[in-house]
């Protein structure tokens, strides 16, 4: 049984020095077979193992990662978690995600420090404000929690934020979900580590997954870097990644991976206590715990592996940073890095069944899925269980790129991370 | 930053360019016949791959034309540019 955290046990904890604590999950041998095989230990893949295992009491599961757990992505997004969407289907999504964020911490006993400080999406003409209204009474609509606030909301809510006529992008109102906010990324993932692994399921780390085994339009397994493992069926989780383990099984993505950089500014006294967004800068900033800014922009707009960002997209994200927040210009920067991130055309996911029996997907999350982490393994692991999609899931089908029925959160929302 | 050569120009920084993605993509040569899977594969479904990719920039800011490049999507190293209408052939 896995040690529980609690308030009583860093009290006898501290008695002792502290040297009792234990590892958070075990680095086992891989078998030669399990019953399900996820590809990818990013936030996804952890949390599709996560609720195989818990709802559904599948646990001969193995995930199986390439580098090291939470590596990717995951380890690399800014932390935004919302669920202010604009369609119907995508609310479901994001709100189920959002609300089992808001219980993750108790449900995983593991502090995945969310803070729901809320988040501001700034309008910078009366055009777009307008826009908002339509955006936030449509939320409400579908139950999620939003509302409009003029400039001086704005003003109050962000007092560093220049607003005024004059400025190059001058503020007219936003849009605020309050229930927004922030939650410690390295924790979601090794949380959902913890729990995966404390019902049995094996997180195989440092072995890449090579090739895809498929027979007669079946997944029989997989190879890796430490040989071959069958497995009944197999998820792929694997983000900007997702058009390299297809092509293996003989399939195209309606994907395509870019690099997605983040910035963090020195630690500085708390300044910032909501998280702000700009869709006509692109520009969004948070303050993290640290005192750290963390900040984040456009993608660089062409196909990359890269994992490494270039300069334009660099200045463009720092210009509107110093341009909306003159203080900024004092600071510096501590560290900037990029992830590879999977679009696609209507910015919403693919989660279910892939042309190959067996084989499940969950990508096409691209700048935006950390927040639906435990929402993108609750459904994929409901669908992988039962072979059919979960309720929620099933409107992100590979197969509406075919049929049309697009969420096209791309042209409605307009709205990244 | 990218060293973009330009077919007609020579070597410009990446910002005079716009990006457009997989060169090569053929619509259906017969529209009523095509499937609905073929048309999502036209409209939507890339290559995408981790490797050699030949992409299609247009010089925006310079000559304002659009011309093929067999560009490396790890390493970012430009094999070969060429104009638009020259056929895929054996060169890139
Ligand atoms: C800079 C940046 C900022 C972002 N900001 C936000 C934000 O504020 N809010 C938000 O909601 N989202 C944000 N995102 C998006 C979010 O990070 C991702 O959508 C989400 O983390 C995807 O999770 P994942 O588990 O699908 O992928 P990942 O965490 O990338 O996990 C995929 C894993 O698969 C592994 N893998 C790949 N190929 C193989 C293979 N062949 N064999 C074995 N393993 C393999 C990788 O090593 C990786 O660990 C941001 C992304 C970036 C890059
Ligand atoms: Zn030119």
């Amino acid at each position: 049984m896995k040690q529980r955290f609690s308030f009583g046990a860093l009290v006898r904890g501290a008695a002792g020095g502290h040297r009792h604590w234990q590892p958070q999950w075990r680095t086992p041998a891989m078998k030669r077979r399990y019953q399900v095989i996820v590809v990818g230990a990013g936030g996804h893949g952890l949390a599709t193992a996560y609720y195989l295992a818990k709802n559904h009491g599948i646990t001969d599961v193995a995930v199986i990662e390439k580098g090291w757990l939470g590596g990717g992505n995951t380890g690399r997004n800014t932390m935004v978690v919302r669920s202010n969407y604009l369609f119907p289907e995508s609310t479901a999504i994001y709100d189920l995600a959002l609300r089992l964020y808001e219980d993750l911490s108790r449900d995983l006993n593991y502090n995945i420090m969310l803070s729901q400080r809320g988040i501001v999406t700034l309008a910078h003409s009366r055009a777009e404000l307008d826009g908002m209204a339509r955006w936030a009474t449509a939320l409400q609509v579908n139950g999620i929690d939003s509302e409009i606030v003029d400039r001086d909301g704005v003003r109050r809510l962000v007092p560093t934020l220049k607003v005024a006529d004059d400025a190059r992008y001058p503020v007219v109102g936003g849009f605020l979900q309050r229930r927004g906010g922030i939650a410690r990324h390295d924790a979601v993932a090794w949380g959902y580590a913890r729990g995966a692994d404390s019902y049995g399921v094996d997180i195989i780390q440092n072995c890449e997954v090579r090739d895809l085994i498929v027979r007669a339009g079946r997944i029989a397994g997989v190879e890796t870097a430490q040989g071959v493992v069958e497995a009944d069926s197999v998820a792929l989780t694997v983000a900007g990644h997702s058009s390299v383990l297809a092509a293996k099984a003989g399939f195209r993505l309606p994907v395509t991976s870019y690099a997605l950089q983040a910035f963090v500014s020195e630690p500085i006294k708390p300044i910032l206590n909501t998280v702000v967004l700009s869709p006509v800068t692109g520009f969004y900033v948070s303050q993290s715990d640290k005192g750290e800014l963390v900040m984040g922009g456009a993608l660089d707009l062409y196909n990359s592996y890269a994992q490494r960002g270039n300069f334009p997209a660099i200045e463009g994200v720092l210009s509107s940073a110093v341009e909306m927040f003159p203080f900024m210009s004092r600071l510096k920067l501590m560290r900037h890095w990029g992830g590879i991130v999977d679009v696609v055309p209507d910015s919403s996911p693919i989660i279910g069944k892939s042309p190959v029996q067996g084989l499940y997907l969950n990508c096409g999350w691209g700048t935006g899925g950390f927040k639906a982490i435990p929402a993108g393994g609750f459904t994929l692991a409901h669908s992988i269980a039962h072979d059919t999609p979960h309720p929620i899931a099933a409107p992100f089908a590979l197969d509406r790129f075919a049929t049309g029925a697009l969420i096209d959160e791309a042209g409605a929302s307009g709205i990244a991370h | 930053m990218l060293l973009i050569p330009c077919p007609f120009c020579g070597p410009r920084a990446q910002i005079e360019f716009a990006y457009g993605g997989q060169s090569d993509i053929v619509r259906p040569k017969t529209p009523d016949a095509a499937s609905d899977q073929e048309w999502a594969e036209y409209l939507f479904f890339r290559d995408n791959p981790k490797g050699s990719h030949r992409e299609r920039w247009c010089h925006r800011d310079g000559c304002g034309l659009w011309f093929n490049l067999l560009r490396d999507t790890v390493t970012h190293r430009i094999a070969r540019s060429s104009p638009v209408d020259e056929p895929r052939g054996g060169n890139a």
